[in-house]
């Protein structure tokens, strides 16, 4: 069954097409070339319409640990965004921490097709993916967390082999069933436990004596060796602290050219200088990413009102629990492994520092040249739910709306933040790459985020309304493997979406004889079991038997060196 | 209607079989380090597994068919007539929940549909944590940090009666990642009916009682805190525990590198026990200005961590959930099954229990459908009884572990039990309704 999509504009940097007319065929949910003797068996004539890739959103806490006990504290924030059970759907809930159903229509409905877990406790990977299997239209993926973790950090005190340490990320990363690596705070929620309460760029952990540093680039070198698509995820140290922009520069100076991506840069790009001692660091450090083309970023804009904060950093969650609003926050230490801290937050425009926190991130935006290493993140719900993103768009195409709302804020905010002099505004094009084309390099996904031949058929289609925001609120249809799911924002059918994994080469007998013993001797649980078996994903909602379906998804990877 | 299979056949594929690692599902500690033999039909664990677990696992398979009014029906029947129960009740609630991951996701599947109401047997419990996660919030660990790093642990209850192999998985550990050896601990057991007996071991340098009734326990805690904040008691004794009993524990919390105090909320079983914990939690995030301090929450039998969980993730709320109105609403007084059975809200009652025969049904005279164990006990006969599959046992699954975070995999033991999955049962009543 060949489908034609005609005449519609489209944006596909990827293969290099900005906005010019061009048909587009699908069968058996991929993007074809069709011969002239095909028979054209449905048509949507797309004229004047705006025509992309599926979103893809690298970085958006959607499913696990931290966010379910986010679900569970927040009763108050549901009651406002109670969704009811549909024809199609399931009830559920929305808006800062919503039910997984919830998320993965809503993600649909905003033209997105695919959005990435970033922050997977290893020893959290079931629940992880059980939530991701809970969350449908869309694909998953789940960056596993490490660099807290006690095995690497031993490893590194040892100064183990370079090999040893390649193969237990690999092997981590095919027991969490992980499609990249992320690292949060370096060490840090380590430290946390031994009761240090910062560790920046070049502070050892009291008990391991290894530094951030020394993680970020083990990790980094070790990915880029395995041959990994996506570098190794950074969130960095100091996350929140005025003056760490300076910890952030450094960062970028210390991968020393090996690829890193640095996450919700916004919270690490803050300066110290002005009547509230916090400034904006946006310009500094956007000029050191345009002069690193190693280093890609996503920004982790935050938007005004409420929502809460989930993250594996329980050492800086636990210092922005002064913050809390409404007053209640949990942090936890988890199995000598990682952590997490969940902390409410309201933004206030009226408040100096929320207030200038949203220009950074709008700074960061306009100041970052290359499109295609800057990706459009709230860091989901941290900064703001993703449902805001129509809204960001809007604030970054449309420099009229952008000032106007500048002009809202906090008047020392106002007068501290350089965006009212900023001109720039987002083509169609640069925002088609930093919300497809973009992210789907970065992870490695080949055949997302284009529309070239052999992509897989996920399609949105926009009207082209001069009003952005509403533009991307509401699409016209979302297309999932060439089905249609979404028509005028509404679902008009439900898929399950597929999980995305890579699995990079290691040892398994070398790697498991000495991990074996370890989790005996000092866990509660045995390594066996915490390897997850590909069944695990596979049936994890999709309702398919396993391996009958294209729901694991396993991406691939680089020759290892 | 689709029609349901029962398993597969009666005989089991190989005369006998040896598992390790296996998952046990008789409390919510779910020990992974389990050995169990299996021949033919029967189960026998050979290493690492408690009394309970052994119980558990070895009870005799014995032939159990669906029924329908006491009368033996084919699966499909009985399937037929549960969702006929459920489409003529106006507002239906599951309860029981003893199951795992999937168990529960198929739970709440058939509730969202029916509009019914979702509780846990064990839902009481879980609702005095939440009343404190949902106002204050609070600090915790999980059981391979105190294995590792706990050097004063505060008990509340007899935390044995409940994790036969606690002590043992958690506390007596020969070798430890911070140490050379065992943790050096001290063990404090606030309130009362302990059996110190099995504390002593590896690692267990002292231990130390403070007695006092466990509804007082809150009123030593907030001692305690008044204490460490340096002001002065108000009396010469605190729930009957005399000053310098309580500033010798001050003292203990203050030199500790990793303090953690332990609570089972259902074992607080006197009234307003949220505010015993609200003080637990609250002393906890106070020590952590300065040093470092973890609350642990056990119990968690009966799969009500997963429960709780998945409902969470899939409708935005702990247990306690009403799909009425279509969409859910949370409230742990107004939706608890116990009080709307009382009240006559509720019309008709789905009770699973498919991991321990033990989590019998409320008595009640709405009509009411039972999803157990082959061998579960029922103080009278349900209007519907269908047997099922044990997962763990006779099917694989996913469950929680009572800390949250760790998701253990359940296997199947191949015994051939010819019992039907829940969730194949649960999603066949919900496609007949
Ligand atoms: S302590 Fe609990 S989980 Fe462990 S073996 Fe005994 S019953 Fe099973």
């Amino acid at each position: 069954m060949l489908i034609k999509f005609t005449g519609g504009k489209v944006y596909d940097p990827a293969n290099g097409i900005d906005g010019q007319v061009r048909d587009i065929y699908v069968r058996d949910g991929r993007v074809v070339t069709p011969s002239a003797t095909d028979t054209i068996s449905a048509e949507y004539n797309l004229a004047g319409k705006v025509v992309m890739a599926g979103g893809i959103d690298p970085h958006s806490h959607i499913g696990g640990g931290k966010m379910n006990i986010a679900r569970m504290m927040l009763p108050e924030d549901h009651r406002h965004d109670n969704v009811a059970r549909g024809d199609l759907t399931r009830a559920g809930c929305g808006h800062a921490a919503p039910s997984t159903f919830v998320a993965g229509y809503r993600y649909a409905e905003m033209g997105y097709t695919a959005a990435f877990e970033p922050a997977m406790l290893a020893v959290n990977a079931r629940q992880t993916h059980a939530e991701m299997g809970d969350t449908p239209m869309i694909d998953k993926g789940a960056y596993v967390l490490l660099g807290s973790d006690d095995y690497f950090l031993r490893l590194l005190t040892r100064g183990a082999d370079k090999e040893e340490i390649k193969d237990y990320i690999a092997w981590t990363m095919h027991a969490a069933q992980a499609l990249a690596v992320k690292v949060v705070n370096p060490g840090g929620i380590s430290a946390f436990k031994f009761n240090q309460r910062m560790l920046d760029l070049d502070e050892k952990n009291a008990f391991y004596g290894v530094t951030p540093r020394d993680i970020i680039l083990t990790l980094g070198r070790s990915l880029q060796e395995l041959g990994v698509p996506h570098p190794v995820h950074v969130h960095g140290c100091n996350l929140g602290v005025p003056g760490n922009k300076e910890t952030t520069l450094a960062t970028i100076r210390a991968a020393e050219g090996t690829p890193i991506h640095l996450t919700h840069i916004q919270f690490h790009s803050y300066g110290t200088e002005g009547d509230f001692k916090f400034s904006s660091g946006a310009a500094e450090i956007a000029e050191l990413v345009n002069q690193n083309p190693n280093v890609s970023i996503d920004v982790g804009q935050i938007l005004f009102g409420q929502t809460v904060t989930a993250s594996g950093d329980s050492m800086r969650q636990y210092g922005n629990t002064k913050s809390a609003n409404p007053k209640k926050w949990v942090v936890m230490d988890i199995e000598c492994d990682a952590g997490c801290g969940v902390v409410p937050m309201k933004y206030r425009d009226k408040s100096f520092v929320n207030a200038l926190q949203w220009a950074i991130g709008l700074e960061m935006f306009l100041l970052v040249k290359d499109p295609w290493r800057i990706f459009l993140t709230t860091d989901h719900p941290n900064g703001a739910p993703f449902t805001t993103y129509p809204h960001l768009i809007r604030l970054l195409m449309d420099k009229t709306f952008r000032n106007e709302m500048l002009r809202r804020i906090h008047p020392g905010a106002q007068a501290a933040t350089i965006l009212g002099s900023i001109t720039r505004e987002y083509s169609l094009n640069e925002i088609a790459i930093m919300t497809r084309a973009g992210p789907a390099k970065s992870l490695g996904l080949k055949d997302r985020g284009h529309l070239g031949p052999g992509a897989c058929a996920d399609i949105t289609v926009y009207d082209d309304n001069p009003d952005r925001e509403a533009m991307f609120t509401t699409p016209a249809f979302v297309f999932k493997n060439g089905e249609m799911i979404v028509r005028n924002g509404r679902i008009v059918h439900v898929v399950a979406g597929a999980t995305h994994v890579v699995r990079p080469e290691y040892d398994r007998k070398r790697t498991e004889k000495p991990l074996k013993d370890y989790f005996e001797t000092y866990h509660t649980m045995r390594m066996e079991n915490f390897r997850m078996a590909d069944e695990e994903v596979i049936t994890a909602g999709c309702g398919h038997a396993p391996g009958t379906c294209g729901c694991l998804i396993v991406q691939p990877v680089g020759t290892r060196k | 209607m689709t029609a349901v299979q029962a398993g597969a056949s009666p005989a089991p594929a190989s005369a006998s079989e040896s598992f390790s690692n296996v998952t046990c599902v008789f409390c919510g500690l779910h020990c992974d380090d389990l050995e169990i033999e299996r021949t033919g039909q029967s189960l026998q664990v050979t290493r690492n597994g408690c009394g309970k677990a052994k119980a558990g696992f070895e009870r005799p398979l014995v032939k159990s068919e669906p029924r329908v009014g006491g009368q033996p029906v084919s699966l499909n029947e009985a399937v037929a007539a549960a969702a006929k129960i459920i489409r003529s009740s106006a507002l239906p609630s599951f309860g029981g929940l003893g199951t795992d991951i999937d168990g529960m996701r198929a739970v709440m599947s058939l509730a969202d549909k029916a509009r019914g109401v979702v509780d846990h047997a064990m839902g009481e419990g879980y609702a005095q944590n939440m009343r404190v996660l949902q106002t204050r919030g609070w600090f915790m660990t999980t059981l391979t940090e105190v294995r590792n790093r706990a050097d004063l642990l505060i008990f509340t209850t007899d935390v044995l009666k409940y994790h036969h192999r606690f002590f043992e998985r958690v506390i007596h550990a020969p070798q430890t990642l911070f140490a050379d050896g065992p943790v050096k601990r001290t063990i404090v057991l606030i309130g009362e009916g302990y059996d110190t007996g099995p504390i002593s071991g590896p690692g267990v340098d002292e231990i130390v009682t403070i007695s006092c009734a466990s509804d007082r326990i809150g009123e030593v805690i907030s001692a305690l805190a008044t204490l460490s904040k340096g002001a002065p008691l108000p009396a010469e004794t605190i729930a009957g525990v005399p000053k310098p009993q309580l500033e010798d524990l001050k003292a203990r919390c203050e030199k500790a590198n990793y303090g953690v105090i332990i609570w089972i909320p259902s074992a607080f079983a006197f009234a307003n026990a949220d505010l015993t914990i609200h003080r637990i939690c609250d002393f906890v995030k106070e020590m952590n200005v300065k040093q470092r301090f973890a609350g642990l929450t056990l119990g968690g039998s009966e799969g009500s961590t997963s429960a709780a969980a998945v409902a969470a993730w899939q409708s935005g709320y702990p247990l306690r959930v009403s799909f009425a109105s279509g969409a859910p609403q949370f409230d742990p007084e107004l939706y608890a099954i116990p009080r709307l059975l009382k009240s006559g809200e509720t019309d008709a009652l789905v009770w699973l229990s498919s991991l321990t025969p033990d989590l019998a049904a409320p008595q009640t005279s709405i009509p009411t459908i039972v999803i157990g164990t082959f061998d579960m006990k029922l103080d009278r006969e349900p209007d519907v009884f269908i047997p099922v599959a044990t997962p763990g046992i006779d099917a694989r699954g996913q469950i929680m572990r009572v800390d949250g975070n760790v998701v253990l995999p359940l296997r199947d033991l191949h015994r051939a039990s010819g019992l039907a999955n829940s969730i194949a049962v649960l999603n066949a009543i919900e496609a007949a309704l």
